[in-house]
């Protein structure tokens, strides 16, 4: 078990903690800088990943962090996409599209955060479920821009004379992107910003009575939320090379939600974990289909079946998903012959209403 | 003016179907302030079940029905006791999203059961096929069996929360969990109670939609229109169900004539949009405020 010795303030919110922290994490950049040396099917899968994960970047900070609930984060996907698609069709260059749309995205988030300010709970779920279905039907309906159903064809990014035509090239980007972003945002979730953020999450009441401003400080959320999302749209958008609105569906905004819940609500690293799973998982199916019996392998609901399955078991067992189950095996390694089995107990609690907040 | 009339009056019929939908939502939210995203699968679960006793087992309509009812009620118990009772007091929106998790698997399972898989089925009723006219309006019995189901319905279950003790008990439970165990309240079989009867208004949802529209594993996504319902009226309020079932279905079915092409899909979503810009807890909904 290791305890560090804090003799400064800094060391409180130094984002490397410890030389362990260090060596691991520049063990895993090592690894993710030598993916290209993986077959093209693979490493397509992990830009997946990288894009998924950014999204969850996003949400996380939303609902892990902030505590605002989102069933609607696909439509923000959907702005940043089309935003990109668009832009790139006229001719802009890819870092100028790159940022119109996140901030077109974030603009989006404002103009759903403003509501939010006043709904709290499954209020505030339910509008940005309303807010998905809406940009959905607009981007079906606006056929002079968006082409309707028939979808726009995305060509692959150029900046300059560069081209990113070449998997690895496109997995670069985008996982540059995501270190970014998480990079961003773990300097902010240390700032006061962020901390506001956190104290909006577990009371309203003392976040305010500690002088948080709350309308603000819940459209900040918002805005950088749906920004992330917008930017890991755009870059959604070149990794499929062709969108169509249906891929935007409610679905998809439920599948993210989930996403972070079985990565583990609240840190970073949920993100990443969900969407390590989120991508794992039907490949994993793909597998098992082959040793299952006929009657079960070749069902298509499939897939849905052990989705729910997981996420069911996950908040019965482990509220703190996957990063979660990580931690605890980490602490049984640390303390080995001395791990006591109710360290992680669950306390009864008791439903407290949340109509009186 | 009599086409207004018609397109308000078949409003009124699909609405009925959403305010019982809603309904289920409301029934769970109200005792157990749990959001149960899987209500429109339980449904789509009801209308197989109605399916297998009424077509497959070739049951009359009517002992079907009840055969339904009791086996979506087990079925409602059976999952409260085995899944949901063991988050009792978690965090809410764990537990809603794991209902949505119930609702992959329902729907996920549903098409693989020997017999259900993903085909369409219809059910015949001893009413179907019959039309009644007045004065210019007409409609069919089966939205007039909906129509007339639903009021009673409704009126049953405002009674049972307002004048039994079963019902007072419920609401105190969802109140405050803590003080309704010191009042001698079992909350956890008042739970299980809930569950059942949500489990059976789905049922009884499926029974009434299935003749008008298919039984099919995705049927329960009408759950999402019913969900806005459920919100207008502001969640937790009975009539407020209703009120929000019958909005939307009107709207639906006048902006599916009057506006142009695409509305009808999402003028439940717009109406709960504005609805909520305006009254940010629902028309009935209380909002209320922690003293500090």
């Amino acid at each position: 078990m290791r305890f560090i010795f804090k003799t400064t303030y800094e060391q409180d919110i130094r984002l490397v903690k410890h030389g362990g922290q260090a060596f691991w994490y520049g063990l895993l950049g090592l690894a993710l800088a030598a993916a290209p040396l993986l077959p093209e099917y693979y490493l397509s899968q992990l830009t997946f990943v990288c894009i998924y994960a950014l999204v969850g970047v996003g949400l996380m900070l939303l609902t892990g962090y902030t505590g605002q609930i989102s069933l609607g984060h696909a439509a923000f996907l959907a702005v940043g996409a089309y935003t990109e698609a668009v832009l790139q069709a006229k001719g802009v260059p890819f870092g100028v599209s790159l940022l119109a749309a996140g901030a077109l995205a974030g603009l989006a988030g404002i103009v759903i955060g403003l509501p939010a300010l006043r709904l709290t709970g499954i209020y505030l779920a339910i509008a940005t479920i309303a807010f998905g279905f809406s940009v959905q039907e607009v981007l079906t309906r606006w056929e002079s821009v968006t082409r309707g159903n028939s979808g726009i064809t995305v060509k692959s990014i150029s900046v300059g004379w560069f081209q990113f035509d070449a998997e690895w090239k496109l997995y670069y980007l985008t996982l540059g992107m995501l270190l970014i972003s998480i990079l961003a945002i773990l300097n902010l979730l240390r700032a006061p910003t962020g901390r506001a953020f956190v104290a909006i999450r577990d009371s309203e009441i003392s976040a305010q009575s500690m002088g948080i401003h709350l309308a603000r400080t819940k459209t900040t959320a918002f805005a950088l939320s749906a920004a992330l999302t917008g930017i890991a749209g755009a870059l959604y958008a070149h990794k499929l090379v062709f969108i169509s609105p249906e891929q935007f569906g409610i679905l998809l905004s439920i599948e993210l939600a989930m996403m972070i819940f079985i990565g583990g609500i609240g840190s970073l690293h949920g993100a990443v974990y969900g969407a390590v799973f989120l991508i794992a998982l039907p490949q994993l199916i793909a597998v098992m289909k082959d040793h299952l019996p006929a009657a079960i392998g070749h069902q298509t609901g499939l897939e849905p079946t052990v989705f729910g399955l997981i996420m069911v078991l996950v908040i019965l067992f482990e509220p703190l998903g996957i990063y979660g189950r990580w931690l605890k095996v980490r602490y049984y390694l640390e303390t080995f012959p001395l791990y006591k089995k109710d360290s992680f107990r669950r306390q009864k609690t008791f439903m407290k209403s949340e109509r009186l907040r | 003016m009599i086409q207004f009339l018609q397109l308000v009056v078949s409003g009124i019929a699909v609405g009925c179907v959403l305010a019982l939908i809603a309904l289920g939502f409301t029934l769970i939210y109200k005792a157990t302030e749990t959001v149960n995203f899987a209500q429109g699968d339980l449904m789509m679960l009801g209308g197989f079940a109605a399916y297998t006793a009424i077509v497959l087992f070739g049951l009359p309509f009517w002992l079907g029905a009840i055969v339904t009812l009791a086996a979506m009620a087990l079925f409602g118990a059976g999952l409260d006791r085995v899944v949901l009772r063991r988050v009792l007091g978690q965090p809410q929106f764990a537990v809603v999203m794991m209902t949505v998790g119930i609702g992959f698997m329902l729907r996920g399972l549903a098409s693989m059961v020997p017999g259900w898989g993903t085909e369409t089925y219809t059910i015949k009723t001893p009413y179907s096929g019959e039309v009644l006219r007045a004065g210019g309006l007409a409609l069919s019995a089966e939205y007039l069996m909906v129509i007339v189901m639903t009021v009673l319905l409704c009126s049953a279950l405002y009674a049972f929360f307002r004048f039994t003790r079963v019902g007072v008990a419920m609401q105190a439970a969802s109140q405050n969990q803590l003080a309704a165990y010191y009042m001698g309240i079992p909350v956890a079989r008042v739970n299980t109670l809930v569950w059942a009867l949500s489990a059976a208004v789905a049922g009884f949802a499926a029974l009434l939609l299935a003749p008008i529209t298919f039984v099919h594993t995705n049927m329960g996504f009408i759950g999402l229109k019913a969900f806005p319902a459920a919100v207008i009226g502001g969640f937790g309020s009975v009539p407020g169900a209703i009120a929000g079932g019958l909005a939307i279905g009107v709207v639906e079915a006048l902006a599916g004539f009057y506006l142009p092409e695409g509305f009808k899909d999402i003028a439940a979503y717009i109406v709960v949009l504005v609805v909520l810009m305006v009254r940010p807890h629902g028309l009935f909904g209380g909002a209320g405020r922690k003293k500090v």
